[in-house]
């Protein structure tokens, strides 16, 4: 028996016009799913990759801190403790400050996060000078540009930028790397209710030996609890909002996915409801269940990924179209695991059907109950 | 030899509370090359029969042997492929696959069959439809042809497969009368060429003249043979 029956595929063809409002319909959702995903995916990407570009085994946070940049502080002596503890090779400060700037030639303030760090994130130059910084990418398209001195912050405190490094944004804002000195400078005199005196940093980013939870554990129980150290997974997901919007996108996908498989069922109900007369005379020559119900789960595979290749077409012009503010990026990643969603629901849907063309006679064919 | 030895069967459906005896026990032997006409009222159990015959229906008492073959303890899956290769069946309405032209359609069993419908399938197509007067009608769609050479492309499509025994539940009960005659001179030269037997089943006594014998039925029950002068 061979296994790609010529009968789907033919009726496809043929009579594409019964196909037509499914495929739109799915297409849509595809689209729907990229664009959702794709927020999602902005979102994350924007939001974490100050963290994700660490190149660091585990960050350490003051232990009252939960997990909150901005509520740690890690004093020097708490310092001196981790660099003690077993397994750790290097340690450096960071720390972050959320801050508007004027750009030079530009009416309205860029969003910047000014972070300082000893140990450079990857794509950032080992040292920096006072006064002067890598940006994150993200901050040319609000027209900064390499050589300007933006002026950040009420207090208006110059930094100049001296090159861009890609996806290292901290909550939607584009960072700009510094050393700690400059960090301290920044944060001082625009935050001063929240000022830092020398040697102190928000947390410490560290390198060491062993496995991430060994040395986290050896790290906590040097300072005596004093410091909550979390692997670089944790940290990203302890970010404010970040594990809130992973969340609910995915639940608002989920339920995009089930419409799918609604679609898809709901319309091969019906298909299958009108071929019932056919099915049986299929049968009575010689049909089998399987093939049949194998015809209908190639039809839904095909729908499903013309539909896919539509929706994505429809995905990417749509973001080619939205202005570069909303955080909506498509990756390679969300195209395929979207794709697999659809087939997985259009599987799904289409087993709908397989109680319907079980349960059709071949006897009905000669219509004996006629 | 026989090709159709049916042997005491009954069917009984079930039907809400009542049970509707449909045959009751009917024996029928068919000779090979043999055409029976099978001829009786509305509601007789023609179909019934034609439909245990081709293993469609279970009888519910009695042996059906076909070809040799003892099909009464089939499961559902073993009359599938007993049909796919023992039986052609040509029904009373148009069953056509609708987008399929004529040479796809005769195919169609090539396919259920495994085949890959290459040149030789192709090939015993189109000699087939020729043969049936369809040789310029190929690429049709069925909607595009008239009832009769319709029900021509499915006497091709229960040939395709020389079956030895091909079953005809009331094939010209939908045409008019010219075309009918013509439909059944057709039938029986193609069986009588082949050497194939056949049921043909109609409450129309003028379409027995075209069989080798009448069995009669009435009520579930088949009554007396009436062998029948072939036409000349
Ligand atoms: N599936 C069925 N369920 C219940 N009764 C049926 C069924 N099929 C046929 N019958 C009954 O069995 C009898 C014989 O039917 P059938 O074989 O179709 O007769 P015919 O083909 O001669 O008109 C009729 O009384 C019919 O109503
Ligand atoms: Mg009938």
């Amino acid at each position: 028996m061979n296994l790609l029956p010529k009968l789907p595929l033919r009726e496809l063809r043929r009579t594409p016009n019964r196909f037509v409002v499914a495929t739109v319909v799915l297409a849509f959702l595809s689209t729907l799913l990229l664009f959702l995903g794709g927020l999602l995916d902005g979102l994350y990407l924007g939001s974490t990759g100050a963290i994700r570009s660490q190149q660091a085994d585990v960050i350490v946070f003051s232990s009252s801190a939960r997990d909150s940049f901005l509520r740690s502080r890690i004093t020097p002596d708490i310092r001196a403790q981790v660099e003690g503890a077993q397994g750790v090779t290097e340690v450096g400060g960071l720390g972050f400050v959320l801050l508007g700037a004027q750009v030079p030639g530009q009416t309205e303030l860029a969003d910047v996060a000014v972070a300082g760090y000893e140990l450079a994130p990857k794509g950032v130059p080992a040292r920096a000078l006072d006064g002067q910084g890598v940006a994150d990418s993200r901050l040319q398209d609000q027209g900064v540009s390499k050589g300007d001195t933006i002026l950040v912050g009420p207090a208006a405190t110059p930094i100049t930028i001296t090159g861009f490094v890609d996806d290292t944004g901290y909550l939607l804002q584009g960072s700009v790397w510094v050393n700690l000195s400059t960090w301290r400078t920044v944060q001082n005199a625009n935050r001063p209710d929240s000022a830092v005196t020398d040697g102190v940093v928000q947390a410490l980013v560290v390198r060491g030996a062993g496995t991430h939870a060994a040395l986290a554990g050896a790290i906590d129980a040097a300072s005596s609890g004093a410091t909550k150290s979390l692997t670089l997974d944790e940290a990203v997901l302890a970010l404010p909002g970040v594990k809130q919007q992973r969340d609910t996108f995915n639940q608002i996908i989920y339920t995009t996915l089930a419409v799918v498989l609604a679609v898809v069922g709901l319309f091969f109900s019906l298909l299958t409801l009108e071929r019932i007369g056919l099915y049986g005379v299929l049968k009575a020559i010689g049909a089998t269940t399987k093939r049949l119900f194998i015809g209908v789960l190639l039809q839904a595979l095909i729908i499903a990924t013309i539909s896919f290749i539509i929706g994505s077409g429809l995905a990417m012009a749509a973001a080619a179209a939205l202005p570069a503010k909303v955080p909506l990026q498509l990756i390679p990643s969300r195209f395929i695991s979207t794709f697999i969603g659809l087939l997985v629901a259009a599987i799904l849907g289409s087993a709908i059907s397989l109680r319907r063309v079980t349960k059709v006679e071949p006897a009905s064919a000669i219509g004996s109950a006629s | 030899m026989t090709v159709l030895d049916m042997r005491d069967v009954r069917k009984v459906y079930r039907s809400g509370d009542a049970d509707i005896v449909a045959l009751d026990h009917a024996t029928l032997q068919v000779d090979h090359g043999e055409i029976v006409a099978l001829l009786g009222p509305s509601g007789s159990g023609k179909t019934t029969l034609l439909s245990i015959a081709g293993g469609l229906l279970t009888p519910t008492e009695g042996t059906v042997t076909v070809n040799g073959i003892d099909i009464t303890g089939h499961d559902a899956k073993e009359l599938t492929k007993f049909r796919r290769e023992n039986i052609g069946f040509v029904f009373q309405a148009v069953n056509l696959v609708p987008f399929l032209n004529a040479e796809e359609n005769l195919l169609v069993v090539d396919e259920l069959g495994g085949g890959k419908g290459g040149k030789t399938a192709k090939g015993r197509a189109r000699e087939l439809l020729d043969e049936l007067g369809l040789g310029a009608r190929t690429r049709n769609l069925p909607a595009q042809l008239s009832g009769g050479e319709r029900q021509r492309v499915a006497i091709g499509r229960a040939l395709f497969n020389n079956p030895k025994l091909v079953l005809f539940d009331e094939p010209t009960s939908a045409l008019d009368t010219k075309i009918g005659a013509q439909v059944m001179e057709l039938i029986r030269n193609e069986m009588k060429a082949r050497d194939t037997a056949a049921i043909i089943v109609t409450h129309d006594r003028r379409m027995t003249q075209y069989a080798d014998r009448t069995v009669e039925i009435v009520d579930g029950r088949l009554g007396a043979e009436a062998p029948v002068a072939p036409q000349a």
